[in-house]
């Protein structure tokens, strides 16, 4: 499969007064195209700064200090990797929410109390489909069944078709400063409407066209977790970043939304990047899993395999550690604590709580081996 | 770390936490010095009339200011009154009405409003209802009113502060307790049986106090403006009285001076006005500080 | 069996208060009518989803509220009473009196909030017993030592405050805090969900030696349902205020009988990937608790609603000896779900 995103050392530190937080060490990951990768590891193992940093939105006082997170948009063209590390910020932001989305755990974070769930939809497809949109209205416009006024269906075909060449061109942009002119946006807000309530219906939502007139406060978690999804669906992206977004959820409620993000997959996006702290989630939708543990990846294998032969100790501790269905066993806990990241331990970082625990283990790092065919491990036993 | 009594660590955090801040060390030494000042003003400033240091000395009465001198060494302002001694002795002054008013102010706002705040129901609303009267007042109306009937003097003033200043108090700690009321180990006291007045003293106050301490402190500024303005106005301090806003008021009628140079009597307004801005500033400067020293989202871990 | 606890009917509606004069204008049916017994040492799991009410029907048990009406009658042993004691009636001082406070004790969701982070370990441990009974600073503190033992600290960590610990150890100060007065009956309100996994599996385990060694009855809430299946002998299934079945924990899991039991089990993520249960995806969300709906309160989402469930409202019966189930087709659950999701799902359990 070809690559749609590769992470190649990847280090972020937080600059804290209490020290430095050493959040990510050398942290390397692929994701393929066509494939659903889960992030697995307990709370402040570094997941999410692992995909902040991808997208380049690590809060302060965090800083990326060095890598290469490397990006393959197009699925044919395998030489035409771009580092979004040495990107400009603009270039970013159109990338962000476009062709890369990311959706968080908190529903509420991300949509605007204020503002129908309409606007909100619309308003993505307003800002990544302009173009696309304009075209569409163009053509309806210029179509024979279109039954208008005729001067004001060439008025509007003038502007559409002047908007569908360059929706920011500059008399448009005096055009909606002026209160009259500002009314050709009308039937571009419809279309946007339109398009919202067609994707809101997509997502299992029953009475779309209610539901775009209430605000986030009228639903409830599992629907506005629903509607951040529509928001980073509206411009097709390749890969949706998901970090944590169904752990506020109940369990059915989440059923639901894993059952959709899988749908979803195989129809409208490319890849998904699922971050989680449940094994489970990861069991159930995940095609290629990594483990973090105190910002280092130390395991990355397929689920199958990794659920099947896990390899690094802190995995097999891990999977020892949650209860299961099907087998009747004593948990096993894994002694100790996670490790504070500003004195990480020296070395393997899991090495004060590992049960195999070596001479060389404290001393330096061990680097990621493939062991196997696509089963990659960090830890001195292979 | 050589082991240390928690409570000792804590505090030493705390401190780091406070001084760590710019505006806390600019604050607290300005408070060091008017505390200095205040505590050794009959050092500084020997009476004149050791029965009642507050008045303020005076040689003749002329009206106009005199520039600073050999003898009075920040200059006289109108009547002759003697700045350097006016401004340390006001020093204490506006300790005193800080201390006093505040004082009050924050003990019966603390205890209606934890009262009100834990018991709920009858209490609560009766509570409320009372303080939404008495926010219902302009606290300088009263002030004249009290003045009126009572007869001018700063205690007049100080008691009128005092009878609206708690209101604030009440409507903070109540709005915290009410968010603590709930909290788990509020809960967790209550079915391990801890009596209600324990629960208010060790586990509701004690998380409760730092808002109010971070009022106290911003209010000290606030009550001395006050009273500085009833003084100006002729309300507060008696004539000699040594207190900044009586002084600034004495120079009301020299704030510019003749046509030609107006910044002649500058000594007689910038001195004391900048004492009162001085110690507003210091105390703000803390206030801020202790926000952010006890801002809980900032705590460590 | 003995039992230890008994509720009878038991509800708890909040006012929802609104306008200038805070009138009552809905209720939230929170508890709505509640039947259940706890056997003394048992470990009884309640599981259901946000807001059906498993919180509420812990705390109207150790008496954090006073229900709307019903009973929680209290079989205790070493308390002044011979008869048991209808906790929804008796005031607090009452209970106080009679040795009860310190019987029925909880352990809350977020060890963060449920500790005071303004008082030593020290005293949070000593508080419950200082207020059940008088005892020298020394020997306090030696009981304090013990407890702190129990549970898997030292005695270094008398003098700390609850911030300097990680989640984990706080969440064991909380279980010490409420051993401390010796209980018979533990509400665990979610006590592992604030925790990572790694940590978790060391407080279940801790739980369950401590329910050994000191002969502890508990209550254990959560929505984990594989939680449950470990650490629990006879589970619960609450849904919208209301019980809809209840059995020992082997037969829940494998031989269920509420399609809303069925939707759960379906529903949990297994960390096992030969392990696949089927879906059963439940459209929509749970009802609000202020209108809940007439008749079966599931059969909004229940893919089995009949015309009967929309009208009259199922009550919890007997499917078999010590399993009970509100639903009207209770015996016709398994053919159903093999029939719509098939034969597989049923042989999955087993
Ligand atoms: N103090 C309160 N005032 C008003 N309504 C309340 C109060 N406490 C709980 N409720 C309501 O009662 C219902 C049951 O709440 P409860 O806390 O028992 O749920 P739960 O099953 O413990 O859920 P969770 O899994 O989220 O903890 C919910 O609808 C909740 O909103
Ligand atoms: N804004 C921040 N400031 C300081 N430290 C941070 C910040 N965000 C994350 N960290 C630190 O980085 C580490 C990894 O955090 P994170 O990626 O959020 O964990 P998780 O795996 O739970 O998503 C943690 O030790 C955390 O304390
Ligand atoms: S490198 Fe050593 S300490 Fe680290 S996981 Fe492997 S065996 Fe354990
Ligand atoms: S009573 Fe009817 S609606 Fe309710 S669970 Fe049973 S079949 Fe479903
Ligand atoms: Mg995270
Ligand atoms: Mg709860």
């Amino acid at each position: 499969m070809a690559k749609l995103l590769e992470t190649v050392d990847l280090v972020t530190n937080f600059y804290t007064y209490e020290g430095v937080v050493k959040a990510l060490n050398k942290v390397s990951l692929v994701v393929d195209h066509g494939s659903t990768f889960g992030l697995v590891g307990e709370s402040g193992c570094g997941k999410s700064v692992t995909v902040r940093s991808i997208m380049r939105i690590v809060q302060e006082p965090g800083r990326i200090e060095g890598g290469k997170v490397i990006v393959y948009l197009d699925e044919r063209d395998k030489q035409a990797g771009i580092d979004l590390l040495q990107q400009s910020e603009t270039y970013m932001e159109s990338l962000r929410g476009d062709r890369i989305s990311m959706i968080f755990q908190e529903p509420n974070a991300a949509l605007n109390p204020t503002l129908s769930i309409g606007d909100q939809v619309s308003e993505s497809f307003l800002f990544h489909q302009k173009k696309e949109m304009c075209t569409k209205i163009y053509e309806d416009l210029c179509a024979p069944e279109c039954q208008l006024f005729y001067p004001i269906k060439k008025i509007q075909q003038a502007v559409y078709g002047m908007a569908s060449n360059n929706p920011y061109a500059v008399s448009l942009k005096i055009m909606n400063k002026v209160p009259i002119l500002k009314r050709w946006q009308k039937r571009l807000k419809k279309e946007a409407k339109k398009r919202a309530i067609d994707i809101i219906d997509k997502l299992g939502i029953p009475n779309p066209a209610q539901v775009v007139e209430q605000y986030p406060h009228n639903l409830s978690g599992g629907m506005k977790q629903r509607i951040v999804i529509a928001i980073a669906l509206a411009c097709n992206p390749v890969l949706l970043i998901a970090d944590e977004a169904t752990s506020n959820l109940d369990v059915t409620i989440q059923a639901q939304i894993l059952e959709l993000l899988r749908r979803l997959k195989e129809e409208v996006i490319s890849s998904i990047l699922l971050i989680t702290h449940d094994l489970g989630v990861v069991a159930e939708t995940c095609d290629r899993v990594g483990v973090m543990y105190a910002g280092n990846l130390c395991e990355v294998a397929d689920v199958k395999e990794l659920f099947g032969n896990p390899l690094h100790p802190y995995t097999r501790a891990l999977l020892d550690a949650v209860p299961k269905f099907s087998v009747e066993k004593e948990l096993k806990s894994i002694e100790g604590n996670v490790p504070n990241l500003v004195t990480p331990p020296p070395g393997c970082r899991f090495h004060p709580r590992c049960p195999r625990v070596m001479g060389v283990c404290p001393q330096t790092f061990p680097e990621m081996k493939e062991v196997k065919k696509d089963h990659m491990v960090a830890c001195y036993l292979y | 770390m050589t082991q240390q009594h928690p409570r000792l660590r804590e505090f030493k955090f705390t401190l780091y936490r406070i001084f760590r801040n710019p505006s806390a060390i600019i604050g607290f030494s300005l408070l060091f010095i008017f505390a200095g000042v205040a505590l050794f003003a009959p050092q500084i400033a020997p009476p004149k009339y050791p029965h009642n240091p507050y008045l303020m000395p005076h040689k003749g009465f002329s009206p106009t200011p005199k520039p600073p001198s050999q003898t009075n060494i920040f200059g006289t302002t109108s009547g002759q009154y003697d700045i350097f001694y006016g401004v340390v002795w006001g020093t204490r002054t506006a300790f005193k009405i800080g201390m006093f008013v505040v004082g009050i102010a924050a003990f019966v706002g603390v205890t209606l409003g934890a009262v009100s705040g834990y018991l709920g129901g009858i209490v609560d609303e009766a509570l409320m209802r009372i303080t939404d009267v008495i926010w219902a007042i302009p606290t300088l109306v009263l002030a004249m009113a009290i003045i009126v009937a009572f007869g001018r003097g700063l205690d007049k003033v100080m008691i009128a502060l005092a009878l609206v200043g708690w209101r604030w108090y009440v409507r903070v700690i109540r709005s915290e307790i009410l968010t603590l009321r709930d909290q788990d180990f509020v809960q967790a006291a209550k079915i391990m049986g801890v009596s209600d007045l324990k629960i208010i003293l060790r586990h509701i106050l004690p998380n409760a106090i730092y808002p109010v301490l971070i009022m106290a402190s911003m209010d000290m500024g606030s009550m001395v403006i006050t009273a500085s303005f009833l003084s100006f106005v002729g309300l507060g301090a008696p004539k000699g009285y040594a207190d900044w806003g009586q002084m600034v008021a004495l120079a009301r009628n020299y704030i510019v001076g003749p046509p030609g140079d107006p910044l002649k009597f500058w000594y007689a307004i910038v001195i004391p006005g900048g004492c009162i801005v001085l110690f507003v500033l210091a105390w703000n400067l803390i206030g801020d500080a202790l926000r952010d020293a006890f801002d809980p989202k900032l705590r460590r871990r | 069996m003995e039992k230890i606890l008994s509720l009878k009917n038991l509800k708890k509606y909040y006012p929802i208060l609104s306008g200038v004069f805070r009138r009552e204008v809905n209720t939230v049916k929170a508890l709505d009518g509640i039947d259940l017994d706890i056997y003394r040492g048992e470990c009884l799991g309640v599981v259901g989803e946000s807001g059906c009410g498993k919180t509420t029907t812990g705390k109207a048990i150790i008496r954090l509220h006073n229900p709307t009406s019903g009973h929680v009658y209290y079989f205790g042993k070493g308390i002044k009473s011979e008869e048991p004691v209808d906790i929804t009636i008796t005031k607090n001082f009452a209970l106080k009196r009679l040795g009860i406070r310190g019987k029925l004790q909880m352990v809350f969701q977020d060890p963060t909030t449920s500790l005071n982070p303004r008082m030593l370990v020290k005293h949070i441990i000593a508080e419950p017993i200082k207020s059940q009974e008088r005892m020298g600073g020394r020997e306090l503190e030696d009981r304090v030592i013990a407890l702190l033992k129990l549970v898997g600290l030292t005695r270094d960590h008398l003098l700390r405050y609850p911030h300097e610990f990680s989640g984990g150890q706080r969440q064991r100060i909380a279980v010490a805090r409420a051993i401390a007065t010796d209980p018979e009956f533990i509400v665990l309100d979610e006590p592992t969900s604030a925790l990572d996994v790694s940590v978790q599996s060391q407080i279940l385990n801790l739980l369950k030696s401590l329910q050994q060694t000191l002969n502890l009855t508990f209550m254990f809430v959560t929505h984990h349902l594989l939680v449950v299946k470990y650490i629990s002998n006879r589970v619960a299934v609450m849904y919208l205020g209301k019980m809809v079945e209840i059995a020992e924990t082997e037969v829940l899991f494998s031989r269920p009988v509420h399609p809303y039991t069925y939707a759960l089990l379906s529903a949990i993520p297994i960390p096992e990937v030969e392990h696949k249960l089927g879906r059963i995806v439940l459209s929509g969300d749970v009802p609000s608790p202020v209108n809940p709906p007439e008749g079966c309160r599931f059969h909004t989402r229940c893919p089995f609603a009949i015309e009967r469930c929309l009208q009259e409202e199922p009550l919890l019966e007997a499917v078999e000896a010590g399993h009970q189930a509100a639903c009207h087709r209770k015996h016709h659950i398994e053919a159903l779900i093999a029939e719509n999701f098939g034969q597989n799902w049923i042989s999955a359990l087993r």
